[in-house]
């Protein structure tokens, strides 16, 4: 769309469900290695354009283009299911944690490097016989994991099941899970729900720190405007399946279709601000 | 104000009487409305062919009153007794010196196994009540990948158990193969059988995917009962050639294993080779399902049973991973085939009926969905208890089912109802069940 470094292209974006129009002729773009957040009130199809891009949904219209850091452009409405975060190496977390609570925190994190342990095991007949490439791949993935659980601080509940961590200890796991996908973009759907102000503030600096280790490019839903004003790039704003605006977190912090979006307006002005908005 | 606020609130012990006796009147009412046809009034056709009823109140007041009380020593029971995880009050001395003794139950367990034709090298019965539980310890390990791992419900195992069977006799009364060549033959075929099942039942999840793979066990014992040129039918399939050790018969020829070592020939020396055969099948079993848990596959099979959209969105890919569990549990049900084939020496359809699905089955359930150690235990509860009862001679089914509800009262996760964790950092704690999902199919 425009001349900077985009990973995601989201052009003219549709989604319907029978009759409802969930996202309505959407078109933002995500730039490399920057935090673009989706906001906007309940039910304004932010997890839907989630879902589309992440293979869950196929779109109605429009197109998804991911762009590579090697120019490999990849169109995500075609690649279904699993591809999408084995060849596009897209992760995501989920707005309701959707960890293995039966499963260790470490084991959590080892499934998620399933692929990578996959094709290291000789599609399992090496790993069955403990040939000895298996073997060191199979302690770099544990050291992997590791490195994520020292840096989400779990380190010391590895053993213990997810299921039994607290909830911000599962959000963060959730987060590490997906990353040790080596995504290329990291999907967030409100990860700071439900986290008190100090969890918010390591969740920040979490997300801050990913991106300047790894150059991951992050895409996040979120409620908690502290968040999202604190680490975002680029904020795009929609409403009934729009986008009703698009900035830096300063110029939507002043935009009055924004404000409008969120506290409403004076009774006298609703005409008006119908008619500016194009409803 | 004051006046409200003074209303007696039920005790808890009111509380639970009351629920106590609503149950029990609940269960009562039914089986009121179940025996008042089927014991309350006896028919039956007079000489002329008329028909001829009398009623039998006494006996079916005696029947309700049973369900009553019944019902109501369950509850109590449950109430007392109730499932191990919710006793905290055991001293942790006592915990330790439990969880010691279970640890020490595998080897102990695995030695007696090992012992067992030295001890009871006479005692024939003994010998082939030990091959048949370690048939049942097999099939069940089998079962265990499917079931427990995958957390996929497959009510039609015997068809891979047939399949396997099948295949063996065929090929050895055919082709003249050896059971050596055909054993793996055998489990390649299941495990194919196994393919071609999961293709269809692969978007199918919970009481869906039970019914595909009932049908699917049905299909299987239909089309070998009819399909007559080429497996007999009914009449099944006879003189199935006894397995060799390594080319060399167990018969009391010239050329028998007897003859070459110069012992005298006994029959029994085959069947102690056909329990250390099933021995070294089952202890396969068991070692690739072991392995099979710590590599990629194995976490993604129990991945796959604790949330499948999860492992979609981290990139499994879920059609192989649950087609590769179909295969590797219908492999060694095609093993555990051959094997029965051989020892028995003759097949018919009858022996791969609904029945042995559901109790293998019950011995996955029972066992503790996804432990090794308790699939084992509950395979030589259920087969070798079941032989126990013998002397109960009618009341065998009665024992039996009575002790199938106390246990599941007691451990409603299964004898074993802990997960292992497949890797850890400092140390393995046992995950209790309650975190554990049974998959959705």
């Amino acid at each position: 769309m425009s001349g900077a470094d985009c990973i995601l292209d989201v052009d003219h974006l549709s989604m319907r469900f029978g009759g409802i129009v969930a996202v309505n002729d959407l078109s933002f773009a995500a730039e490399r290695r920057k935090i673009t957040a989706l906001i906007g009130p309940n039910g304004a199809g932010k997890t839907t354009v989630f879902n589309c891009i992440t293979g869950f949904y196929k779109p109605t219209s429009g197109s998804l283009r991911l762009t590579h850091e090697d120019n490999r452009a990849i169109q995500l409405e075609r690649l279904n299911d699993f591809r999408i975060s084995k060849q596009a190496k897209v992760a995501r977390t989920f707005q309701n944690i959707r960890l293995f609570p039966g499963m260790t925190a470490l084991e959590n994190l080892m499934v998620a490097q399933h692929n990578a342990l996959m094709r290291a095991s000789g599609l399992t007949f090496l790993g069955l016989i403990g040939a000895p490439s298996w073997r060191a791949a199979e302690k770099r993935a544990i050291d992997q994991a590791t490195l994520w659980l020292d840096r989400i601080g779990l380190v010391d509940r590895a053993d213990d099941a997810a299921g039994n961590l607290p909830y911000g200890d599962q959000r963060r796991l959730e987060i590490a899970r997906a990353m040790c996908t080596e995504p290329a973009l990291l999907c967030l759907d409100e990860p700071a729900a439900g986290l008190n102000a100090r969890e918010s503030a390591a969740l920040s600096a979490l997300l801050l720190a990913i991106r300047a280790d790894y150059g991951t490019s992050i895409l996040l839903i979120e409620h908690d405007m502290s968040v999202v004003m604190e680490i975002s790039d680029h904020v795009v704003v929609m409403d009934y399946g729009l986008k009703i605006a698009q900035g830096s977190p300063r110029q939507i912090r002043d935009d009055p279709k924004v404000i409008a979006a969120y506290l409403g307006v004076e009774d006298d002005e609703v005409g008006a601000t119908e008619a500016e908005l194009g409803l | 104000m004051t006046a409200t606020t003074s209303k007696p609130t039920p005790s808890p012990r009111a509380a639970v009487t009351a629920f106590i006796l609503k149950k029990a009147a609940i269960s009562a009412l039914v089986a009121l409305v179940l025996f008042s046809l089927m014991i309350g009034i006896r028919t039956e056709a007079g000489p002329t062919g008329q028909l001829i009823y009398w009623t039998r109140f006494p006996e079916l007041a005696g029947m309700v009153a049973t369900v009553f009380f019944g019902s109501i020593a369950v509850e109590l029971l449950r109430r007392w007794w109730g499932p191990v995880e919710s006793i905290r009050i055991i001293p942790p001395r006592l915990t330790r010196a439990l969880a010691l003794a279970r640890r020490a139950i595998a080897p102990l367990l695995l030695i007696f196994t090992f012992l067992v034709p030295v001890i009871f090298y006479d005692q024939r019965y003994i010998l082939d009540l030990g091959i048949l539980v370690l048939t049942y310890v097999m099939l069940g390990w089998g079962l265990n990948v499917v079931v427990g791992l995958a957390g996929l419900l497959d009510l039609g195992y015997v068809a891979f158990y047939a399949v396997g069977a099948y295949s063996y006799a065929l090929l050895a009364t055919h082709f003249g193969l050896s059971f050596w060549i055909c054993l793996p033959l055998a489990g390649i075929l299941a495990s194919l059988w196994g393919v071609m099942l999961g293709f269809p039942v692969l978007r199918l999840r919970g009481d869906y995917l039970a019914i595909v793979t009932l049908a699917f066990g049905e299909i299987i014992r239909l089309v070998i009962t009819n399909w007559q040129d080429l497996t007999g039918g009914p009449n099944g399939i006879s003189g199935i050639p006894r397995p060799s050790l390594f080319g060399i018969p167990l018969t009391p020829g010239e050329d028998g294993l007897a003859a070459r070592l110069g012992i005298e020939f006994s029959p029994t020396q085959r069947v102690v080779f056909l329990f250390y055969l099933i021995l070294a099948l089952a202890l396969l079993t068991n070692w690739v399902t072991i392995r099979l848990r710590r590599l990629p596959i194995g976490r993604a099979w129990e991945a796959l049973r604790e949330d499948e959209v999860a492992c979609r969105a981290l990139g499994i890919n879920i059609t192989t991973t649950k087609l590769t569990a179909f295969a590797t549990g219908a492999m060694f049900g095609g093993f555990a085939g051959a094997f029965f084939a051989t020892r028995q020496g003759f097949i018919s359809p009858e022996s791969f009926t609904f029945q042995e699905s559901a109790l293998v089955l019950a011995i996955v359930v029972l066992g503790g969905m996804g432990s090794q150690l308790g699939v084992a235990l509950a395979a030589l509860a259920m087969i070798g208890g079941f032989e126990l009862f013998r002397g109960f001679d009618q009341y065998r089914m009665l024992v039996f089912g009575i002790a199938m509800v106390l246990l599941m009262i007691w451990r409603p996760r299964g004898l074993i109802g802990h997960r292992a964790p497949t890797v850890f950092l400092k140390r393995s704690e046992a995950i209790s069940s309650d975190l554990v999902k049974e998959g959705a199919g």
